[in-house]
């Protein structure tokens, strides 16, 4: 078992034919995804990675019965594509795109309220994998190995730091979900926690947040109430000031709420692991799962 | 990216909101005739003299003056102009004053008593929507109010489809505004959210929304922030843009493509990935340093990135040593290597200590080209390694 995508996942690629969709949806392709097809508007009939591409993503999901997207057009339009997406019925869509303005995803969550059976993940993140099933976006598959963590993080790099540090442990992962940076996202942590919790095959999960907002203190709380297996977490950003963008559009600390130590202090005391180095996130959950 | 004063004010004015009468001026000569124009269109003899940086509490700062004749309009004018304007948000050294803005004086006696409120729009990012932040304490510190009063901050909550005149109605009646002043408020708030959606604007605060002694309502001060992912939607905007109000090494860092912050500590780091450059951070100060800034090279570290890395960062003195961070995911860290190495030799002699730590794809053949180089670096493939040179170099 696994969340999200698996082996069966049918993958379509928006944005399939420039540069960045090319060369992520080779790499997925690789991988073993099972990649269907592609969108590029305007291009549709021709064949590109000896798979079609199609105009539009309703004629994909009529043509390739697809229920995973990943979409990698730059970020003024990536709005419109996630929307699209959920109005030909796709599942899931993982939005890769960085630098989407804040109004087009003040929208886009409005018009996903319509559409109850889609889930987004992102933007701004490097995707879903299920190490040995599919991998849905931009991070290096082969630092994965099948397994029982589940990895939910607002950072690419930092997501791949961990999975690295697992893997060398001899821990495997079910299933890593880069849930995105920004201030507005599809899947907040805690609906990424409920979604590993509720897997028989996740042993245990690692939340890697940031600071800014309160989306890791409000799925400690549901931790805390509901959760059945040991987590780790951790929150990049302990020494970073106030009032001052860390890269993410989404890392930044407002109040006294949102800072490092505020939601750490908070994890603890809903009885997660907290790390305070990044060095030492790996083995705490082995600790843990041992 | 931030506006000043005049340049939010233009932008309200735009969308109908009620801004006092002004005139931004780089000179004293430019500032008298301003004054002298806008006391004959308002018929008033009292004016503002404004620094504009961007910073808050400039009134504390000393940049903030009413003047009530031509006289004292050059002689603050003079004071203000090339002042270094200290405030609590300015931090020590302070900032240049390079224009005035010169305004309609709108705290004159009447029939009624004059009132400082308090309005902002902003993300509740929990929601996913915006939200109107007001009060009627205005002309403080809205996160003293908050942290002291909370009880007498008030939110509304704006649906995606906008802003409804009921809740425009709900505000100005909450903020105890009734006759000529509550009609006013109404329209007001409806042209501070038609020109907060026209423009992409991250914030929008009014700190103070004054009601006058004639029951006008004014936007006295105006502090605009443009979404910067939607700065491409906007070319008009984008000339707003006031570089010398941002840390030269951040602007250099950004036409670098390089997202950089300055910090006060000792110990440089350049990372790839934000998040990562945060923990890399963190662990900087774990091993008994001070990260000296954040900075992301992004996903395609190179020989020219790296080498604007190094020189951004050299640029402080009180950089002891510097630790770059590299994940190679896609990007192979043997690449890296070879960028490292080409912008060692690019700026020649490096004064401090580097380390250097690169993990993930082809690790071990980038730590390699590095040790075969003979730059006097330290290398490390662990966080753990790399921490622990951190703590040897500092001590």
């Amino acid at each position: 078992m696994s969340v999200l995508v698996n082996k069966n996942s049918r993958v379509i690629v928006q944005g399939f034919t420039g540069s960045e969709g090319t060369f992520h949806a080779s790499q997925m392709i690789e991988y073993g995804t099972n990649v269907v097809g592609g969108v590029t508007p305007g291009k549709g009939g021709q064949t590109h990675l000896n798979l079609p591409v199609f105009n539009t993503v309703l004629d994909a999901v009529e043509a390739t019965g697809a229920d995973v997207s990943v979409i990698f057009v730059p970020p003024v339009y990536a709005a419109d594509g996630i929307i699209e997406a959920a109005a030909a019925g796709i599942k899931l869509v993982a939005c890769i795109s960085e630098g989407i303005p804040v109004a087009d995803m003040v929208r886009v969550k409005h018009i996903l309220s319509d559409h109850p059976e889609t889930r987004l993940i992102g933007p701004n993140c490097p995707g879903v994998i299920t190490p040995g099933e599919a991998k849905v976006g931009i991070m290096p598959g082969f630092i994965h190995k099948k397994g029982h963590v589940g990895v939910i993080s607002r950072s690419g790099t930092l997501s791949y730091e961990t999975v690295d540090q697992l893997t060398k442990l001899g821990l495997g992962q079910s299933t890593c979900i880069g849930i995105g940076g920004d201030q507005i996202i599809g899947t907040p942590t805690v609906e990424a926690v409920k979604l590993l919790m509720n897997d028989p095959d996740t042993h245990g999960i690692i939340i890697i947040g940031e600071i800014g907002g309160s989306m890791e203190t409000d799925a400690a709380r549901w931790i805390k109430e509901y959760g059945t297996k040991p987590v780790v977490g951790f929150i990049a950003g302990q020494t970073a000031p106030k009032g001052r963008r860390m890269g993410h559009a989404g890392a930044i600390i407002g109040g006294s709420a949102d800072t490092a130590a505020a939601k750490m202090k908070i994890m603890r005391e809903c009885g997660l692991t907290v790390v305070e180095s990044l060095a030492d996130i790996g083995k705490a959950m082995y600790d843990l799962l041992n | 990216m931030n506006l000043h004063e005049y340049q939010s004010k233009e932008i309200l004015r735009k969308s109908g909101t009620h801004v006092p009468e002004g005139i931004v001026a780089l000179n004293v000569d430019e500032a008298v005739n301003a004054a002298k124009t806008i006391m004959e269109k308002t018929g008033t003899d009292t004016v503002a003299i404004k620094a504009q940086v961007h910073a808050g509490g400039r009134g504390k700062g000393g940049g903030v003056k009413i003047a009530k004749s031509i006289e004292d309009v050059k002689k603050f004018a003079e004071e203000i102009l090339g002042m270094t304007l200290i405030t609590p948000q300015t931090g020590p050294h302070g900032k240049l004053v390079r224009k005035v803005l010169i305004e309609e004086g709108i705290y004159q006696p009447g029939p009624s008593e004059i009132k400082e409120l308090y309005v902002s729009i902003l993300l509740n990012r929990t929601i996913g929507r915006y939200m109107v932040v007001y009060s009627r304490q205005g002309g403080m510190d809205i996160e003293t109010i908050a942290s002291e009063t909370p009880n007498l901050i008030f939110k509304e909550e704006i649906h995606p489809v906008g802003l409804q005149a009921y809740q425009a109605r709900k505000i100005a009646f909450n903020l105890g505004l009734s006759g000529k002043a509550f009609s006013q408020m109404v329209k007001f708030m409806m042209s501070l959210y038609d020109a907060f959606i026209k423009n992409d604007l991250a914030q929008l605060e009014i700190n103070p929304v004054v009601k006058t002694a004639n029951d006008d309502i004014f936007a006295a001060d105006a502090k605009c922030i443009i979404d910067d992912n939607a700065l491409c939607r906007h070319p008009d905007l984008v000339e707003l843009r006031d570089i010398y109000e941002e840390a030269p090494a951040e602007v250099e860092a950004g036409e670098n493509n390089l997202n950089f912050v300055k910090l006060d500590g000792n110990v440089g780091c350049m990372v790839n990935g934000a998040g990562l450059a945060m923990a890399t951070m963190d662990i900087i100060k774990l091993s008994g340093g001070d990260p000296a800034n954040f900075l992301d090279v992004g996903g395609s570290a190179n020989a020219k990135s790296v080498a604007a890395g190094f020189r951004i960062i050299l640029e402080d003195p009180n950089v002891k040593a510097i630790l770059i961070n590299i994940f190679g995911g896609i990007v192979r860290c043997d690449r890296v290597a070879t960028g490292i190495v080409d912008a060692y030799n690019e700026i020649g002699n490096i004064p401090v200590p580097v380390i250097i730590r690169l993990q993930g794809t082809n690790a071990m053949e980038g730590k390699k080209i590095i040790d075969e180089s003979g730059l006097k670096v330290y290398t490390a493939v662990t966080l753990e390694e790399a921490a622990a040179l951190v703590r040897k170099i500092v001590d």
